[in-house]
């Protein structure tokens, strides 16, 4: 098994532009069922690079093709607009790549499709995720992992790859690789995915990277101590040198101010630790703790 | 992207925030003067100078000063106008006629990350830090979760005066609070800010209330349905990094760091893994710089032109991970970039991992490159950087 998505999961791309079209042909080739695009002026057209129809609308596609999943790769400023239509025509597992979303668009977004609505939304501003072997949706390179038995998730898109490819280095596979994107406000937290993870019964250690700010690792270390203390979980939280009040790259990753919290690499670090989840101080450390973890009988 | 005050109240005043009559901005002491016999010539018994950085704790580090002729208004300038404050240069202060004040407050709203949603916040104890208050006497802040769903018109006025009720705000005053604060809920709301605070809100001997301070935050994400908000973006206002600056304007993602080791990767979490790696190795980085996706010849070259133009920089570490991106593709990106750059001092360590490293690795070494030390590793690359921003030094 795996999480989120596999052989049965068939897409539908909201944003076919020359983006869409380049990663969701990548997704194809490596075998997803990536049945139909969706562009308000071009329904009834052909894909040509995907051989898949084009509709207006993404109530059309799902009523001719059975799509279960949506991947929104439109800019920013529609992005808000193209999840609530993805939600409003059934579609219940939604992947946002596009990053830039404003925080306001994602409340509303946020409040509609996740609180309220109980659909699984990946993002936005992530990298998709993977499940090695069955389906990929967004922009994981595929080449570089393998079907496997760990689960790994991750705020950061070339770290989450560094840590697969090092695994795959070893031997070692992944049931699903989830990039949760690293924005304010992200439709699935880290603590969603540890649970998709701990009930699957193919994924049998978890591997996480964080980043400063927020308190989501914490969060979920907590959950990994009271729930599944046998499972093997191993991390890494980047920016250990970050300075205080200032924006790293990523919405999310900002140390606060002097702010209470335990928001810092080093912080998160000593609490993850308190719950006997080690974190290590880089990410090829952090793979190399799980390989060791994994050759332990 | 923060305003400074003077902004930040031009902003409240859009949104009928009730602010200080308006006042005028200075650069200079004699700019101040002007301002201040303005102000006073208008019948204002005094003047408030304040300094415009962006950050907390400008009264108790001399910020700020309240004066009653020019001649106090000329050395308060003259004193808060280059004073550093927690690093800070001021480089513009603020005048405006001084309120008379009665009692202060505080108010806010902002968004709340862990609830994924508005969070207004209202305390009457005001013009201290509401964080210590919140430590000290957390019973004395009203905290109020607005969800999207509750606010689809703005916020709704019950709701405002429950939070200034909770908050035992006088009775004299909670109805214009109320009123103050559905207005800065709408600013919040129309501007795509992510924090609107007022510390403190002041009461009037009159029993008017009005936001003293105004510290406010703008989601950059939302640029593209506020073409007026780029209009906020004074260069040098808060001794703003002149390089952190040009690459704003190239939307680059750089910040500058004290160290001497340049660095750029490609992903934000990948570039702060660099620095912790730098870090652990012994040296600082001197940038946090994310070339994003592609690293082309281009954007490597304006990247490394960006990085090499910091003085500080002993040696440059470039960390890719080839995804999508072939390692082949990033090695000749490299490579155009160093052409196109010509001649520097400078050594790059460039580590190369992930989909045909072993081939671009290859490329950078038939190169050979007197400048370009390829490494297979972070943590080896890393050594190498620091070693030779040492000799370099």
């Amino acid at each position: 098994m795996s999480i989120f998505i596999d052989e049965h999961t068939k897409v539908v791309v909201q944003g076919i532009g020359s983006q869409g079209t380049f990663h969701a042909a990548r997704n194809s080739a490596y075998g997803t069922q990536v049945v139909a695009g969706v562009h308000p002026k071009r329904g009834g057209e052909t894909w040509q690079e995907l051989d898949a129809p084009i509709f207006s609308t993404v109530a059309e596609a799902v009523a001719a093709t059975g799509a279960n999943t949506s991947m929104v790769m439109v800019p920013a400023p529609f992005t808000k607009d193209a999840i609530l239509e993805a939600y409003a025509a059934g579609i219940r597992t939604i992947v946002a790549i596009t990053e830039g979303v404003p925080v306001h668009d994602m409340t509303v977004v946020y409040d509609t499709v996740v609180r309220d609505g109980g659909a699984r939304l990946i993002g936005p501003n992530c990298p998709g995720l993977i499940s090695p072997g069955k389906a990929n949706v967004g922009i994981i390179p595929a080449d570089i992992t393998m079907p496997g038995r760990v689960g790994l998730v991750s705020r950061s898109g070339t770290l989450t790859y560094q840590i697969m490819h090092e695994l795959a280095q070893a031997g070692i596979g992944i049931s699903t690789c989830v990039g949760i994107g690293g924005d304010p406000v992200i439709g699935t937290q880290f603590l969603d995915v540890i649970q998709a993870f701990a009930a699957d019964p193919d994924t049998d250690a978890i591997a996480f990277v964080g980043e400063i700010g927020g308190g989501e690792e914490q969060r979920a270390g907590e959950w990994i101590r009271d729930n599944i203390p046998d499972t093997p979980v191993v991390g890494y939280i980047a920016g250990f040198e970050a300075p205080e009040g200032k924006q790293m790259g990523h919405a999310g990753a900002i140390v606060k101010e002097g702010g209470p919290g335990g928001e810092s690499a080093a912080e998160k670090q000593a609490i993850l630790a308190g719950f006997g989840i080690p974190v290590a101080d880089n990410p090829s450390a952090a793979a190399q703790l799980m390989i060791e973890r994994l050759a332990r009988p | 992207m923060d305003l400074v005050e003077f902004q930040g109240k031009q902003l409240f005043a859009r949104h009928g925030v009730p602010v200080p009559p308006p006042g005028a901005v200075a650069r200079t002491v004699e700019e101040a003067v002007s301002a201040a016999e303005a102000i006073l010539g208008d019948g204002a018994s005094a003047v408030v100078v304040k300094a415009q950085v962006k950050v907390g704790g400008r009264g108790k580090a001399g910020g700020v000063k309240v004066v009653r002729s020019v001649e106090d208004a000329r050395a308060a300038a003259e004193a808060i106008l280059g004073l550093d404050i927690k690093g800070h240069t001021v480089n513009v202060v603020y005048l405006e006629p001084a309120s008379d004040i009665a009692e202060e407050y505080y108010l806010s709203v902002l968004h709340d990350r862990v609830n994924k949603g508005d969070l207004v916040i209202c305390s009457r104890q005001g013009g201290v830090d509401i964080e210590e208050v919140n430590r000290t006497d957390p019973g004395a802040v009203v905290k109020r979760q607005v969800v999207p769903s509750e606010r689809a018109g703005g916020l709704p006025r019950d709701i405002a005066m429950e939070v200034v009720t909770a908050a035992d705000l006088p009775a004299e005053v909670r109805a214009s609070a109320a009123d103050l604060l559905v207005a800065l809920f709408a600013a919040y709301l129309a501007e795509d800010a992510t924090l609107t605070e007022i510390n403190p809100l002041i009461r009037t001997p009159d029993d008017r209330v009005l936001a003293l301070d105004a510290k406010v935050s703008l989601d950059v994400n939302a640029a593209f349905r506020h073409g007026d908000h780029a209009e906020w973006r004074i260069e040098g206002i808060d001794g703003d990094d002149p390089l952190e600056a040009r690459a704003r304007e190239q939307g680059m993602q750089y910040v500058k760091l004290d160290g001497d080791v340049g660095v750029l990767g490609n992903g934000a979490g990948l570039v702060m893994a660099t620095l912790d790696v730098v870090a652990q190795n012994g040296g600082r980085a001197a940038n946090f710089l994310d070339v994003g996706g592609g690293a082309s010849a281009d954007s490597m070259a304006a990247s490394l032109r960006l990085v090499l133009s910091d003085p500080a920089v002993k040696s440059v570490f470039i960390n890719i991970f080839g995804g999508i991106t072939r390692g082949e593709e990033v090695a000749r990106g490299v490579l155009g970039a160093i052409e196109q750059l010509g001649h520097f001092p400078q050594q790059l360590i460039v580590r190369l991992d992930g989909t045909n490293a072993e081939e671009g690795r290859r490329l950078l070494e038939e190169a050979a490159h007197p400048s370009i030390i390829p490494s297979p590793t972070m943590q080896e690359a890393a050594a190498l950087a620091v070693a030779a921003a040492r000799s370099a030094a």
